[in-house]
């Protein structure tokens, strides 16, 4: 995927480039720790050779000592706009509290060292930049320690550094910015020496997020709040089918309005539409209303829920491309009838809908182009512009903008925001425009989790344990027709639709899972924790079933059932058991019920306590315990953890769910399509975090799985009944 | 186009626009006064309410033209209202905020309560921010900061 993606990109950092968008952002001079000698020294690497990421790029001091850190990816809540400064500030010593942070701009040298773009994704953001903020801050603090010797002229190993100073003998110091004019022109050392995890100051101690004043006073300026100069505002009418095309459009109402500027079709990722520019979004919103469009839907497939999961139904009674066959084929036949469950589960599409609704904002000026998104893709959105605008990418500055959620829903591998603001602003030529896509657009607009039909059969022993296990998987590939495709498709299956089920760490011995991947007109993405949104839901309810049928207590059961190298979820459902807490003084009209999961490297095992009201789940509290190696920030894993769960509840609301009739979604807005409100989540969620030095992974997604399948577990104990289609109905 | 006089955060404003418009948008756009946010434009999610003559309100479903002489209040003033620091001070000490995008209409919401009833129970929170969606679920936080604002105020 590498090397696929970045064909055509620009392959080296334009240094020139970046420092004019930092100055720009920041609007003051910035002292630059090191100078461009570094961007040669970049050059000359090989692309093979491991990176020495130029310190330059990431750190700049300030002559008022304040120490701007530049975060390589997108900022939606997640924390790391926090988290990887902390990480490279430890290694430096500095002081944290003249720590800024900055989103970085679309650049090489700003990709994830493994995934080799710009991104975040696979709650991998902390598992591969650690090491390389770490080495960045220790990089930076042995050229301000070379520079203070060189000026005292004393070896580098008689001083020392605290908090942006460095000491050295007989009470002499010097502050980093002080140093740093000097340090930026001592040669970037190869070598350097990282702290031992005991050294360290700020990773691992609860650290407050770095952003939260501008967020509680009004003052921080999501991609929405943005006001470029002399801009202007569009919005675009979609298709009401995906892939129908205009066949033809009366515009006079809405040209009609004073402040509607211009109205005219672009072309889309899928079909055509309509864009209206105003100079406000209220007239460009109420043009939209008054256009008059004739849709073409000849060869659009009108996909319809009822339809899609009859047929998948049909689907999932037939054995798919197969994703792990382990153990004997025909092992269920030796099992007796009254030992097999059969089980079908049906989980609808779901809207991501992040509270920023989607918007990008470009200015095209000759040959040069300005872009201002929050993006979870930032190499592959500003490649995209740049093809759409006739540009080479090094033509388009392209900032990373603040983002409010995203879940996933901001990236997008066919870029159909960015195509479609760069379509706009391609005609616009010379003026900026910001598209908008109003909450209509985005819960109507596709990019749905696909819907899932599974069908598991399972084979019990004598001893209560599943010795034969059959699964078939039914939804729509994430990926196919991407460039992620050759990487996370394989033998026909989407790995991104079997996570979760097909790399259990239960010990089943005759396991056999496969999947189908139906094609489908409608847009499909990953949603926060992908695949493990259904898989974890059919694991988890299924082997709480078992454990009920042999009568062992549902954590007692998993360990049992865990393979033996399962030792982070392992972790977390022994510490789930020590912090007892949930078990006491559980009302008798509450239940609680049990899930783990270990999604993206991170294991969590969770108990949720729960009650039934006005025929919903009351969730009262909800205990966790999380193994991610080592914490780099607790308080936010902590709150990542707290709202992760409630995030998870989606799925079990009574309007959670996307549904399509004739082609047509159904729902429009939050009225429709009704994601979990403050009574809707758990009221209290306890945290607890099994203590490890391991090498860290991620905090976003794992949190999600759990919740669901925890909450139905609990509702079986109080009502008898096991849910095995999504939404819940009324119970 | 009509012009409309406004008192917002206490300062009388001008503004001349299409009757129609909803308060929300002469806020961001016509006053560039964008803590205030647009989020699903039917009064679902919260992320849009102000204080209209000290009621909170979604102001996405406000036209200009019924504001009247009601006063406006924005999250823009709250750093300078003796309530609304102790709670942006609150969800600052207590880490509330992920992405933040809804926490502009949060902490109106929360002040709003907090005015009428400075010691609230578990159900006046929960009827009081129950129509304030926030999609990364921060809600066992906000819960906890209005406890500790409300610890805080006299």
């Amino acid at each position: 995927m590498r090397r696929n993606l970045q064909d055509g990109a620009d392959p080296g950092w334009n240094r020139r480039a970046f420092l004019k968008v930092s100055a720009a952002a920041t609007g003051g001079l910035l002292v630059s720790l090191y100078l461009d000698r570094l961007a040669l020294a970049q050059e000359a690497a090989s692309a093979a050779a491991p990176k020495v990421y130029p310190p330059d790029a990431f750190v700049h001091i300030r002559p008022d000592g304040t120490t701007v850190i530049q975060v390589n990816r997108l900022e939606f809540g997640q924390g790391i706009h926090t988290a990887l400064p902390m990480i490279l500030a430890d290694e430096m010593d500095a002081d944290w509290s003249h720590v800024v942070a900055e989103l970085a701009p679309a650049d090489a040298v700003y990709a994830d060292p493994v995934f080799g773009i710009q991104m975040v994704g696979q709650s991998s953001s902390i598992t591969d930049s650690f090491t390389q903020y770490r080495e960045l801050g220790a990089r930076t603090r042995a050229m301000l320690v070379a520079a203070a010797a060189a000026r005292w002229k004393i070896p580098e190993g008689d001083c020392r550094t605290e908090s942006g100073v460095v000491h050295g003998p007989n009470g002499r110091s010097a502050t980093y910015a002080e140093l740093a004019e000097a340090a930026a022109l001592i040669p970037v050392p190869e070598k350097i020496r990282l702290k031992s995890p005991s050294a360290f100051r700020l990773v691992g101690t609860k650290t407050r997020r770095l952003d939260s004043r501008p967020k509680c006073d009004g003052s921080l300026k999501f991609g929405l709040d943005l006001d470029v100069p002399g801009m202007k505002i569009a919005v675009v009418a979609h298709p009401p089918v995906f892939g129908a095309r205009v066949k033809g459009f009366d515009a006079a109402a809405a040209r009609a309005i004073e402040a509607v500027r211009d109205v005219f079709e672009i072309p889309l990722a899928r079909g055509t539409g309509v864009a209206v520019v105003a100079d406000r979004f209220w007239p460009a919103k109420q043009g939209r209303d008054r256009l008059r469009i004739e849709w073409d839907l000849a060869g659009t497939e009108r996909p319809d829920s009822g339809r899609l999961f009859a047929a998948y139904r049909d689907l999932a009674r037939t054995t798919g491309n197969i994703a792990v066959a382990r153990g004997e084929a025909n092992a269920m036949h030796a099992i007796p009838e009254s030992r097999r469950i059969v089980a079908e589960y049906e989980f609808p599409f779901l809207a991501h809908t992040p509270m920023e609704p989607l918007n990008t904002t470009i200015r095209l000026d000759g040959d040069r182009a300005e872009v201002w998104a929050g993006s979870q893709f930032q190499t592959s959105d500003q490649l995209a512009i740049a093809e759409v605008l006739g540009l080479k990418p090094a033509q388009v500055a392209f900032h990373t903008e603040m983002a409010g959620g995203g879940f996933g829903r901001r990236a997008v591998p066919d870029s159909h925001i960015q195509r479609e603001a760069a379509a706009i602003a391609k005609r616009l030529r010379g003026v900026p425009v910001k598209l908008i896509w109003t909450r209509e657009d985005d819960v109507q607009g596709g990019y749905y989790r696909p819907m899932h039909v599974h069908r598991v059969e399972v084979g019990v022993g004598s001893d209560g344990l599943p010795t034969a296990w059959r699964h078939v998987i039914v939804g729509q590939s994430l990926v196919a027709g991407t460039p992620f495709a050759p990487m996370l498709i394989k033998n026909g299956v989407d790995s991104t639709a079997v996570e979760g089920a097909a790399d259990t760490h239960y010990a089943i011995p005759n396991f056999h899972l496969s999947a189908h991947h139906p094609a489908s007109s409608v847009p499909v993405l990953w949603f926060r924790s992908v695949g493990h949104t259904h898989n974890t839901f059919v694991m988890e309810t299924l082997v709480d079933e078992l454990a009920m049928r042999a009568a062992i207590d549902p954590i007692a059961y998993r360990l049992k059932l865990l393979k033996p190298d399962a030792k982070r979820v392992r972790s977390t459902l022994t510490l789930l058991q020590e912090k007892a807490g949930w078990r006491r003084s559980v009302p008798r009209e509450h239940a609680v019920g049990i899930a783990c999961v270990q999604c993206f490297g991170t294991a969590v095992a969770c108990a949720a306590e729960v009650s039934v009201e006005e025929k919903r789940p009351r969730i009262h509290r909800v205990t966790v315990a999380l193994n991610c190696g080592l914490a780099v920030n607790p308080l936010t894993i902590e709150s990542q953890f707290q709202g992760g769960v409630g995030f998870g509840v989606t799925q079990l609301m009574s309007k959670g769910a996307i549904t399509l009739k004739d082609g047509r979604v159904e729902q429009r807005n939050f009225d429709g399509y009704c994601p979990p409100y403050m009574k809707d989540a758990p009221a209290a969620v306890d945290v607890h975090i099994v203590p490890s030095d391991d090498k860290p992974t991620g905090c976003g997604e794992p949190p999600v799985p759990v919740i669901a399948p925890a909450v139905v577990n609990a509702l079986f104990r109080l009502t008898g009944k096991r849910y095995r289609t999504l939404p819940l109905a009324a119970l | 186009m009509e012009t409309y006089k406004l008192v917002v955060n206490g300062h009388p404003m001008e503004v001349a626009t299409d009757p129609g418009t909803p308060l929300l948008w002469v806020l961001r756009e016509e006053l560039k006064m964008t803590g205030t946010k647009y989020g699903c434009g039917i009064a679902a999610c919260g992320a849009c309410t102000v204080h209209l003559a000290g009621v909170p309100t979604r102001s996405c479903v406000v036209p200009i033209s019924l504001v009247g002489r009601r006063p406006v209040v924005t999250i823009e003033a709250m750093t300078g209202d003796p309530v609304g620091r102790v709670v942006q001070d609150a969800w600052v000490s207590h880490d509330v905020v992920q992405c933040g995008y809804c926490q502009s209409g949060q902490i109106m919401s929360a002040v709003a309560l907090l005015k009428a009833i400075p010691k609230p129970t578990d159900a006046d929170i929960e009827q009081s921010m129950g129509g304030n969606l926030c999609r990364c679920a921060t809600y066992v936080r906000i819960r906890e900061a209005i406890q500790i604002a409300s610890g805080q105020l006299k």
